[in-house]
């Protein structure tokens, strides 16, 4: 399980990448571990404001289904066309071909809240499953 | 206690292997103050012919059995060819249970496959499921999913032509839901939803319409029409069909714009049963499968390339989506679906169309038997199938008369429709001969 | 265990394609009377235009193929199928023949109620025959399913509440309830708030004491729980609740392991549905028909649905116009034929042998758990009720888990128990033997169990491999939840 030097996570296991003022999300390798195979996502529309925390979208495998949070606020800007009708790009490659959404950032301090990666190593070996 | 393979002697030798006394020691961790008060004061139990015999003498007081009936009302005699309850009796099928184990229960899941299959091919829409209870609740579950589909609005609009019972199933169904709100729209002379009244009603805030065809007085909905008017405002359509034999001559609801269709399955092959257990049919559009209820059977590959049958997007389902799942529904109506599939499997294709046609003329001819002697006349003029209504002078003693002849003629709609007092339903189907005819319209002369 | 392995075209084990693959245009399996008159009776914009796609097929092969079908399926009548929680008992033949009397299979429920007495009569003496068993005061048997029956209790603590100008917005559930709980409770608008056992998964009031207040209307608690162990604080948890004006909805589903044991009306319990296709052996049906009575205590029983049955004179009859009621849950009157099945089933045993029932079911899983308790680490050690849960921390450095032991029973020709449920234990195998069980098939259940212990740690390569003696083997579900094929179409199959 790797979680990429350059990206911030949040407590529901979204990774970030950020560039400038816009954040594309994903989910982290915990996640998508979790999950199993993932058989289906429901991403946010393009022009959505979504707010940190709120759920922007779903995640299902066989067994369970996950919602997606926002981890910052914002406007969506894109969403991977790609996914829905390739699900497995989140298992395959969660940080990248299988990013979610890109959401321009509304306020740059609430990046503050994200993990470093880190620190985010730590918090995955506490959780309980 | 023919039931029960455990001996004296080997519930002695399981006692010593869990290390206790007595049978009762199993129990100690229940409180005392429970156990002293825990006898079940019944008769001692009766050996299997006492008991069919009691069952017996129950049996034959339902002296309806014996009477000649044109009871519909939701629930309708059709023949059952003898091979479906001879399978529906192989203990396969019967004590199996939810195929959670794909691999030793294909058996069930092919035919789920088949049942999923032929309902979408009935109702005309792309997707089914492995079924509801009955016709009224998955009536209730398509409303449930119109709201949860059209986020934002949150009024749906129902025909009071619909089956009352439906109407009250739905009722109960939407308490405490957050919201939701039922308006009714009436019927016409015609025995129709009232188009106009549809079209002042439908706006912004409207999920979905509900409308029942054929209706509870027997007469086929203009469904392409109301779901043309319905879609002009956003709406989803939602049909109803009591009585699924219908579906074998009426335009399917899928052709006529439904978005989503339920019906009752009791008419293709289970049989009265004083109402239950039934089956509902439920299918929709593609575009919706994700917010249906109900279980779901799909194809599946297993590892050396073999084609199987597994349940699939569980993840709707209450086992894994809890408080937000699609729906509560665990145990359907399994051997029930079964049994519609054996039928719908012997009757096949032709068969349907021919029942369709048998039930068509049926029914005309009954009607115009019976408001040939000027007693009755037909109520509405609107297009039936297999059920009618006709209007005469004291409906209620024309019923009892009728009942002292032997005959059960028909159901007065009074009780649900003041303004209909003077008219009652009356259903025809393939089980009623010439004869059979003749005799009601003598004894409703 | 029939047939030499996946080879379906040797053996018993027999081929069979789905039903519309042995289409052929002609073929029929009915003979219908044609009508006469070749005038269209329905105006042409109401016609049917086609039925195309729907079987056709000779009656024969129509037969043929579903006695096919069934041959695949394992089933309690043909083996051990300990499913936790489901209570997989026999059903009797008998309680068929009573449903297929002529005078219950052909009697219309809009039939006059003069006309219909042993239907109604049957019903009544069932329900108070439901009532005498479970200690509560009233019961209506319209709920389809339990959790139907489930959906109706909550609906009628709302009723309730709501009469008593008391509208409350929470419903306290445990983490190890079933899914249908907390399902129900949301549909009936319930917020749900988790409450968590103690380590024997155990509801302890001081926990419900802390979660408790007046805006949680209900408790929903399954006794025994879902590990198999009796709620032993469940008289204390019901007086906390009450205390602060909620109710107790208790899941009867479990109840195959109180009866003459404990009655649920004397432990609290406000409401509670029953499981006719559970505890009382009708069949489970490949999925349904069940049935999910519900039984009330008086302060609820205004809010019963309607109809309810009346007796005046000695006359049966419907009466509908209960005004508190919730009103229908189900048209007609329920599912009238498990009701003839279940009546047929209690009459049979009769309270003494009910009793005896609970006792050799409990008994029967307290001789697996004994057994197996060394070989599969137990969930919640001691004494159990109808069902134990193992889970598979014992085979951890073997890299097998519960999926894996559930596929190879099936090898040996046993259904698995259930898996990955209560979720509040992890790798849970849930086993449910129930009384209708000889020592000599929980023996050899042991064996096997016992059997895949050893093999885990020998050849768990045999045990990934699992299943290999059925008609197919593990199937690819994440490809059929991706790309869902839910119906036969004629395009795709050409």
């Amino acid at each position: 399980m790797e979680f990429p030097d350059d990206l911030k996570y949040s407590r529901e296991h979204e990774w970030v990448l950020v560039e400038g003022n816009v954040a594309t999300v994903g989910i982290s390798s915990f996640a998508e571990e979790q999950l199993g195979d993932v058989v289906f996502v429901e991403l946010p529309t393009v022009g959505d404001t979504v707010a940190k925390d709120d759920a922007m979208g779903v995640i299902e495998s066989v067994k369970a289904v996950s919602d997606v949070y926002a981890p910052l606020s914002g406007t969506v800007t894109e969403v991977n066309d790609d996914l829905p009708d390739n699900t497995e790009l989140v298992n395959d490659d969660p940080y990248g071909d299988g990013w979610m959404v890109k959401i321009e950032i509304a306020d740059l301090s609430e990046l503050e809240d994200l993990m470093e990666p880190g620190e985010y190593q730590h918090f995955v070996a506490e959780s309980d499953d | 206690m023919r039931f029960l393979p455990q001996t004296e002697e080997t519930v002695r030798r399981m006692l010593d292997v869990v290390g206790v006394e007595a049978v009762d020691d199993v129990f100690r961790d229940v409180p005392k103050r429970l156990r002293e008060t825990a006898a079940i004061a019944l008769p001692a139990g009766l050996p299997e012919q006492a008991t069919l015999a009691r069952l017996a003498e129950l049996g034959e007081r339902n002296r309806a059995v014996g009477a000649l009936s044109f009871l519909g009302a939701g629930a309708y005699q059709h023949f059952v060819p003898a091979a479906v309850d001879n399978l529906l009796q192989r203990a396969e099928f019967y004590s199996a249970y939810t195929p959670y184990q794909p691999e030793v229960s294909q058996g069930t899941l092919q035919a789920i496959f088949e049942f999923q299959t032929m309902v979408a091919l009935l109702l005309g829409l792309d997707v089914a499921n492995a079924s509801m209870y009955d016709g009224a609740s998955a009536a209730a579950e398509a409303a449930l999913m119109a709201l949860r589909v059209q986020r934002k609005r949150e009024r749906l609009i129902v025909a009071r032509s619909l089956h009352p019972q439906y109407r009250e199933v739905l009722a109960t169904y939407l308490q405490g839901v957050a919201g939701a709100e039922v308006v009714e729209v009436g019927f016409d002379e015609s025995g129709r939803v009232d188009r106009a009244a549809l079209a002042a009603m439908l706006d912004e805030r409207c999920a979905g319409i509900l409308v029942g065809t054929p209706n509870f007085f027997g007469v086929i909905e203009d469904v392409a029409g109301l779901s043309g008017i319905a879609r002009q405002h956003g709406a989803l359509t939602i049909t109803a069909t009591a009585e699924s034999m219908a579906l074998a001559a009426v335009r399917s609801p899928g052709d006529c714009g439904a978005d989503i269709a339920v019906a009752e399955g009791q008419s293709l092959g289970v049989p009265l049963s004083y109402g239950g257990p039934g089956v509902g049919l439920f299918a929709a559009r593609d575009r919706y499968v994700r917010a249906l209820p109900g279980r779901l059977v799909g194809e599946a590959v297993d590892g050396d390339g073999r084609r199987g049958y597994v349940l699939t997007l569980a993840t709707r389902e209450q086992h894994i989506r809890r408080e937000r799942a699609t729906s509560n529904i665990c145990t359907n109506q399994g051997l029930i679906a079964l049994a519609v599939t054996i039928y719908l499997a012997l009757v096949g294709k032709q068969g349907l169309l021919d029942l369709g046609r048998l039930n068509l003329e049926r029914a005309h001819r009954a009607r115009e038997r019976v408001c040939a002697g000027g007693r009755w006349q037909a109520r509405f003029a609107a297009p039936f199938f297999n059920e009618f209504t006709v209007r005469g002078v004291d409906v209620d003693a024309a019923l009892c008369r009728a009942r002292d002849a032997g005959v059960v003629a028909g159901t007065a709609l009074g009780e649900w429709y003041p303004e209909l007092e003077d008219s009652m339903t009356v259903a025809v189907t393939e089980m009623h001969g010439d004869s059979d005819i003749d005799r009601l319209a003598e004894v409703l002369d | 265990m029939a047939g030499p392995g996946r080879d379906k075209q040797a053996g018993l084990l027999l081929d069979e394609p789905l039903i519309f693959e042995r289409n052929r245009p002609g073929q029929v399996g009915v003979d219908s009377e044609v009508g006469e008159g070749c005038e269209e009776i329905l105006p042409e914009e109401l016609r049917r235009r086609a039925i195309d796609g729907m079987p056709e097929v000779s009656e024969p092969e129509v037969v043929r193929h579903f006695l096919r079908l069934s041959q695949w399926n394992l089933s309690a009548a043909t083996t051990f199928y300990p499913l936790g929680s489901c209570t997989m008992k026999y059903n009797p033949i008998a309680n068929e023949a009573a449903a297929r009397m002529p005078g219950f299979a052909a009697l219309h429920p809009m039939a006059p109620d003069e006309l219909a007495q042993g239907a109604i009569e049957l019903m009544a003496e069932l329900q108070d025959m439901l009532a005498e068993i479970s200690g509560m005061d009233a019961v209506s048997l319209q709920p389809a399913a339990g959790a139907q029956g489930e959906l109706t209790g909550m609906k009628m603590i709302r009723a309730y509440q709501q009469d008593q100008g008391d509208v409350r917005r929470k419903v306290l559930i445990p983490a190890s309830a079933h899914g249908t709980n907390p399902a129900s409770a949301a549909l009936c608008g319930y917020q749900i708030e988790r409450i968590e056992g103690n380590s024997h998964g155990v509801v302890e009031a001081g926990a419900v004491r802390r979660a408790m207040g007046t805006d949680v209307a209900a408790l929903m608690i399954t006794n025994p729980n879902t590990l198999g162990i009796f709620e032993s604080e469940i008289t204390e948890v019901a007086e906390v609740v009450h205390s602060q004006g909620g109710l107790v909805y208790l899941d009867g589903a479990n109840l195959n392991a109180l009866m003459g044991v404990a009655k649920p009306g004397h432990m609290g319990a406000d409401v509670l549905h029953f499981n006719l296709h559970k505890t009382f052996s009708t069949p489970h049906g490949g999925g349904g028909p069940g049935a999910g009575p519900v039984g009330v205590r008086e302060l609820l029983a205004p809010y019963l649905p309607n109809p309810r049955i009346v007796c005046e004179g000695g006359q049966w009859s419907w009466r509908g116009r209960a005004p508190k009621s919730i009103g229908r849950v189900r048209s007609f009157h329920g599912n009238f034929g498990m009701f003839v099945r279940a009546y047929a089933y209690i009459k049979a045993l009769g309270g003494d042998g009910l009793t005896r029932s609970t006792q050799i079911a409990v008994l029967n899983a307290n001789y697996l758990r004994a057994r197996l308790e060394q070989t599969y680490h137990l969930a919640v050690p001691g004494l159990c009720m109808h069902e134990c849960v193992l889970t598979d921390k014992y085979l951890e450095a073997t890299g097998i888990k519960t999926l894996d032991v559930a596929k190879r029973l099936l090898d040996y020709g046993y259904y698995a128990p259930t898996i990955y449920f209560p979720l509040v234990v992890s790798g849970a195998l849930m086993i449910e033997p129930t009384e209708s069980e000889s020592l000599e098939t929980l023996d050899e259940f042991i064996a096997a169990m016992q059997a895949i212990a050893q093999e885990a740690v020998e050849d768990p390569a045999a045990i990934h491999a699992a299943p290999t003696h059925t008609p197919v083997g593990r199937l690819d579900e994440a490809r059929a939840a991706r790309k869902p094929v839910l119906r036969w179409t004629r395009a795709t199959r050409e």
